[in-house]
């Protein structure tokens, strides 16, 4: 059975850990091919060469492939799918666009954000929010499958895998790239930092986001928000974290002034240790914490960010 | 230029999900159904459309169970002109998957020749995040995913998406299919009298085997389980304490 999997490529470089979590889980399917496509992509395709369980790595670098656009990025994936039985991908939003376009173009119904690989045609992927897991065997020849990548551990690095160059497809020349609007931090990567701290409505203000924004600084974490606090204005929304948002599983998340609503738990609850800093002691956010701490967030957190 | 927009009625997303004892999904038996929340926004956004003089109508349409026309009449309510009913379950426990909606969306579009498609980027139940792209395949147009803004402007649209890190604005060309964000605005209310009003607005009621459309599902229910419940952790009673905590975790 062979593998294609599209790498994470963002302005040429690869994003590692995202695809060497998909890697994990595309390794049990059979021999990988990582497809590595951008305006450049060469480097990439280096990186992609290293991650063990990599067997072939594909660069297609063209200017249409630049930015990742869905109609471009498909047409190049169609055009290699004969070789493949399954044709993966991480569950970024970059593989949320692209990979539904490639399953249509295909007939073939696509298995979103799948956490677990039963067999070459079953897998386990969270529905409801995270509230129910069903397990769904696929019919289809070929499957189309995204890897929510929180429950992967990465693939480690020291392979050799070879690299061939190819041509891009058609351009169908449907739509073109105007520009990116990255934050720019010196944070880690919300959903591969190690250490994660999020803000809630609690925090009240914008203003005072600083303070969660502190304490992730003194932990070396990404910061990140829950729905409500990104409904309100305090916190952009690519910090949020849930199942609207992004779905984190890091060693340490710290939930602060967060209640704990169900969506909210569904992009957090696989973190390993959780601690929780909330004034209501009835808050749902401390029925999955492991360490709760009932105080004025106010208080608290200073004191925590003096003391760590 | 016309706007169709589907919609879907799932489970109202206040109601607390059950999975069903056999294991086959989720209880849908007397509970709650609303419209997937994500397609409220992209009702609400057509509207605008309409406002604003973009849109000239605005057919809203909705694919699965008989009980749908409730999440249509909805969507009138709010001001959309006209709907289309595909009914292509009797049982609710049914979920027409996103290639089956996609085809029988395009059989639809090829018919109305709408200038533009607004879905909901996910509906809430089976959390697929793939319709809007998969119709946009299907019909070869191009696609604007994961919109917070959208500004049409004669043969293109500039639209902004939500991506990991941030931002991204494309120039998609028209007719296109764009899916819908949080952020893109705030849905409004239906008033009672628009309620009223959208009880004689036209609903046509057709079928899946109208369009031609096979709705059998390709992916075979194996299971239904509950996700595996977290232990419940301790209190502590100060920040001195946390830190304790955490450093024999090994956490800090």
């Amino acid at each position: 059975m062979a593998v294609l999997l599209l790498a994470e490529v963002t302005d040429g470089e690869l994003a590692m850990d995202a695809t060497a979590k998909a890697v994990t889980a595309a390794k049990q399917l059979g021999d990988v091919t990582v497809l590595a496509a951008g305006g450049s992509a060469a480097a990439a395709g280096d990186a992609a060469a290293k991650i063990d369980g990599v067997a072939k790595v594909l660069v297609a670098e063209d200017a249409s492939l630049g930015h990742r656009l869905a109609e471009t990025t498909a047409a190049l994936i169609v055009s290699l799918a004969g070789d493949y039985d399954h044709i993966v991908a991480p569950a970024t939003t970059d593989a949320k666009n692209v990979m539904p376009r490639v399953a249509a173009l295909l007939d073939v119904q696509i298995i979103s954000d799948a956490s677990g690989v039963v067999d070459a045609d079953t897998f386990e992927r969270p529905i409801y929010a995270g509230n129910a897991i069903q397990t769904v065997k696929s019919t289809d020849a070929k499957k189309v499958i995204t890897f929510r990548t929180a429950t992967f551990d990465a693939a480690g690095e020291g392979g050799s895998a070879s690299v061939e160059t190819i041509g891009a497809a058609a351009n169908p020349g449907l739509s073109e790239w105007v520009e990116d609007k990255v934050a720019e931090s010196d944070r880690p990567e919300l959903t591969s930092a190690g250490v994660v701290v999020s803000g809630g409505r609690g925090v009240g203000s914008e203003d005072d986001f600083a303070l969660i924004e502190k304490l992730a600084d003194k932990l070396g974490a990404a910061v990140g928000a829950s729905r409500a606090a990104v409904d309100s204005g305090y916190a952009p929304n690519d910090w949020q974290v849930g199942q609207t948002g992004k779905v984190v599983a890091p060693d340490l998340y710290v939930a602060v002034g967060i209640s704990g609503a169900i969506q909210h738990l569904a992009g957090m609850k696989d973190s390993k240790i959780i601690v929780a800093i909330n004034k209501d002691e009835e808050a749902p956010i401390f029925q999955v914490a492991d360490f709760g701490l009932v105080a004025d967030l106010f208080e608290a957190v200073p004191e925590l960010i003096e003391k760590i | 230029m016309k706007v169709l927009v589907p919609v879907k009625r799932v489970i109202d997303y206040n109601v607390k999900v059950r999975v069903k004892a056999d294991g086959s999904g989720v209880d849908l038996a007397n509970v709650k159904m609303s419209m997937n929340p994500f397609d409220e926004i992209s009702v609400e956004q057509a509207i605008r459309l309409k406002e604003a003089g973009q849109a000239d109508e605005v057919v809203v349409v909705s694919i699965g169970v008989k009980q749908a026309q409730e999440t249509l009449r909805t969507a009138l309510a709010m001001g959309a002109d006209r709907a289309i009913l595909v009914v292509a379950s009797d049982d609710v426990h049914n979920d027409i998957e996103p290639l089956a909606v996609a085809k029988i969306l395009k059989a639809i579009v090829d018919e109305e020749q709408p200038g533009l498609v607004l879905t909901g980027k996910q509906a809430i139940d089976n959390d697929m995040n793939a319709t809007g792209q998969m119709l946009s395949a299907l019909l070869g147009w191009s696609q604007g995913a994961f919109a917070s803004d959208i500004n049409i402007d004669g043969d293109s649209a500039v639209v902004t998406r939500e991506v990991d890190g941030g931002l991204q604005t494309i120039k998609v060309s028209m007719p296109t299919v764009i899916t819908v964000d949080l952020r893109l605005n705030e849905p409004r209310y239906a008033s009672l009298p628009n309620i009223m009003k959208a009880k004689k607005k036209p609903l046509d009621e057709k079928t899946a085997a109208d369009y031609g459309v096979d709705v059998s599902n390709r992916l075979e229910i194996v299971k239904t389980v509950e996700p595996e419940e977290r232990a419940a952790g301790i209190k502590v009673g100060s920040v001195d304490e946390l830190v304790e905590k955490l450093k024999e975790a090994g956490a800090v």
